[in-house]
């Protein structure tokens, strides 16, 4: 089992990229998926700190991807997505619509935005060229187990969420801008404002979502360090870590070292919180519950 | 234009045939639609019945199998497509592309649907369904404008189906885990959102909250009505703002864009609301029906007075109007 960085979700400074960047260059992962996944307009912005990424995390040998959006509409939107297709990486397809730009056969990957759920779906999408799939978050134990064992007969590499906000909605819809009393298109790029999204809480205070522009996020941070064991039993072969504007170096290290076997879930889950203190965790889904619930390995 | 109405119950579509539904839409009482409330949908002599009823009043019967089949129990949504296909289904509206994938190869004949819970929300992908699958109508996703969907339109060489009343997702449909996220079940697994059954009303001082999951998703003054607690309709705390951070407590009305919607190059008509009513169905066809019929005859349609059947009181036009760019 190895470990697959996912794409920023969040706004982020080119300065704040490039630190990323690099410190993924030296983060002990296998790969690291590329690109912009919630919003189109934030890519001018940024897409020019892509192609020297790219190059880094090559010539550190890692594996790189570039991602679809999660929600492709307009017409500029989809001239994106054949361009993403054209540039001779795999892309990492976060929208079902990337495979009208992607030719038969082409290998790509398939990101946990788009539904697998099932067999037929993972055998479809292996008939049409994926090679590796990062399955739905909210899937539970069971049908991890079973498209693992469907993945393996159809060489298949799959991946479960393995740390980080989970992404639970997309929308047409920009709440940030909403919050702002704003439009999508009058945004003036609110969510750069805040590098982890913005906390959205109960009436009673409980933690709860983040917005993330068009997405909505878990507040509560997933680990799943406590069913690391679990997921290499049924023959997962990687963890997606979604990255954070602080501490991330501090989570790929230790998520490596726990699957090196160099160290224990409790004591990698007393680094992360050391790393990012008042921070929430969550690992409900990896157990078959509700996605909020925290149970850290606990039995039953 | 084609109306396209709910029927959660068998009585429900007898109502909805009766009222002037051109085609009614509905499900299995399982996991293998999206609407899988207690005391909905329809057994198998259930549907058998109601298609003879609805064909001998010259009405379809459109069948919904459009979660996600659960991995290793997908043989469960084969047979329903299997008894859908049997017992004389005018169509069969699907989202997951796996049972599409068997739906084609093992039904050929079969008039294929895709749900809205594909979220299809570009010619591209539109296409695609349509490539593989042999798909011959589209449930388009709540998330585009008028302008969008003729653009969609102008692409693609199948019918678009969208959604004019009744409840409204704000999200992408079958892309949001919020529901799971807090109850542990999901449209996309269970067929269901924010579940009744973890649903609580408390007394708090002068308040009743509403919780989903033990979240607060509403509070309101004692004696003011309490909205069921969905939870992207709840009220939230964002920094110093509070109130709907994602969508107020409205549902969908775009009765008036419907002119719109058909030079648009729209076919057909959706009303949601399986979970409703057959006095509320009878009403909310008679009243749309009227609108169609106008439109068929190169008359003005008549507006529709539809606002008290509107959950939560309050209507909005969605994305249609464009307001959400």
């Amino acid at each position: 089992m190895d470990l697959t960085v996912g794409p920023n979700l969040f706004f982020w400074s080119t300065e704040k990229l490039h630190r990323h960047h690099t410190e993924l260059a030296a983060a002990p992962v296998a790969r690291v998926v590329l690109g912009e996944l919630v919003c189109s307009k934030r890519l001018p912005f940024w897409q020019d700190s892509i192609p020297p990424a790219i190059e880094a995390l090559q010539e550190a040998g890692k594996e790189v991807a570039l991602t679809t959006l999660a929600l492709i509409t307009l017409k500029r939107e989809r001239r994106l997505t054949a361009d993403l297709a054209a540039m001779g990486l795999p892309v990492e397809i976060n929208d079902l619509s990337a495979l009208a730009h992607i030719p038969e056969g082409t290998p790509f990957w398939v990101g946990p935005l788009v539904n697998v759920y099932n067999e037929g779906t993972l055998r479809w999408l292996a008939g049409r060229g994926a090679v590796r799939i990062c399955l739905p978050p909210e899937l539970p134990p069971r049908s991890v187990s079973v498209l693992a064992e469907a993945a393996r007969g159809c060489g298949v590499a799959i991946e479960v969420w393995g740390h980080g906000r989970l992404p639970l909605a997309i929308s047409a819809r920009c709440y940030h801008a909403r919050l702002h009393d704003r439009a999508k298109d009058s945004c003036q790029f609110v969510c750069a404002e805040d590098p982890d999204g913005r906390d959205v809480d109960t009436l009673d205070g409980q933690k709860f979502l983040v917005v993330n522009g068009v997405q909505t996020l878990s507040q509560a941070h997933a680990c799943h360090a406590h069913h690391v064991e679990e997921l290499r039993a049924m023959g997962v072969d990687a963890l997606r870590l979604s990255p954070q504007s602080q501490g991330f170096g501090v989570i790929c290290a230790g998520y490596a070292r726990l699957l090196a076997g160099e160290t224990g879930a409790d004591d990698l889950l007393a680094t992360l919180r050391a790393a990012q203190p008042g921070a929430a965790f969550c690992d409900g889904f990896a157990s078959g519950h509700p996605g909020v619930n925290w149970r850290a390995g606990a039995a039953g | 234009m084609e109306l396209v109405c709910p029927a959660g119950t068998p009585a429900a579509l007898r109502a909805a045939v009766d009222a002037g539904a051109h085609s009614v839409y509905c499900g299995f009482a399982d996991a293998t639609n999206a609407r899988n409330f207690p005391g909905l949908n329809f057994s198998r002599a259930e549907l058998e019945a109601a298609i003879d009823h609805a064909h001998a009043r010259g009405a379809k019967v459109l069948v919904a199998i459009n979660t996600f089949p659960t991995a290793g129990e997908e043989a469960i949504w084969h047979a329903a497509l299997a008894d859908a296909a049997r017992l004389g289904a005018d169509a069969i509206i699907l989202a997951d592309p796996g049972l599409l994938a068997h739906a084609a190869e093992r039904h050929p004949g079969l008039r294929l649907h895709l749900s809205v819970q594909a979220a299809a929300a570009n010619p591209d992908a539109i296409n695609l369904y349509a490539r593989h699958f042999g798909i011959r109508r589209v449930v388009l996703p709540r998330v585009l404008s008028v302008e969008e969907i003729a653009a969609i339109n102008r692409e693609i060489d199948i019918e678009t189906e969208v959604f004019v009343f009744g409840g409204l997702c704000v999200m992408a449909e079958g892309r949001c885990a919020l529901s799971s996220y807090a109850t542990g079940q999901s449209p996309n697994m269970n067929g269901v959102c924010s579940p009744p059954d973890h649903v609580a009303y408390t007394s708090e001082g002068d308040d009743t909250v509403a919780r989903l999951g033990g979240f607060a998703i509403h509070r309101t003054p004692r004696g003011a009505p309490a909205p069921y607690p969905t939870l992207c309709k709840g009220c939230f705390v964002s920094g110093e703002r509070q109130g709907h951070v994602f969508e107020d407590a409205v549902s969908l009305d775009a009765s008036r864009l419907i002119p719109a919607l058909a030079r648009a190059g729209v076919s057909a008509l959706k009303i949601e609301g399986r979970q409703r009513s057959r006095a509320y169905v009878a009403q909310i066809v008679s009243a749309f029906r009227a609108v169609t019929d106008a439109l068929a005859a190169g008359r003005e349609p008549p507006a529709l007075a539809l606002a008290r059947l509107a959950e939560g009181q309050a209507a909005t036009t969605g994305a249609y109007a464009k307001r959400w760019r």
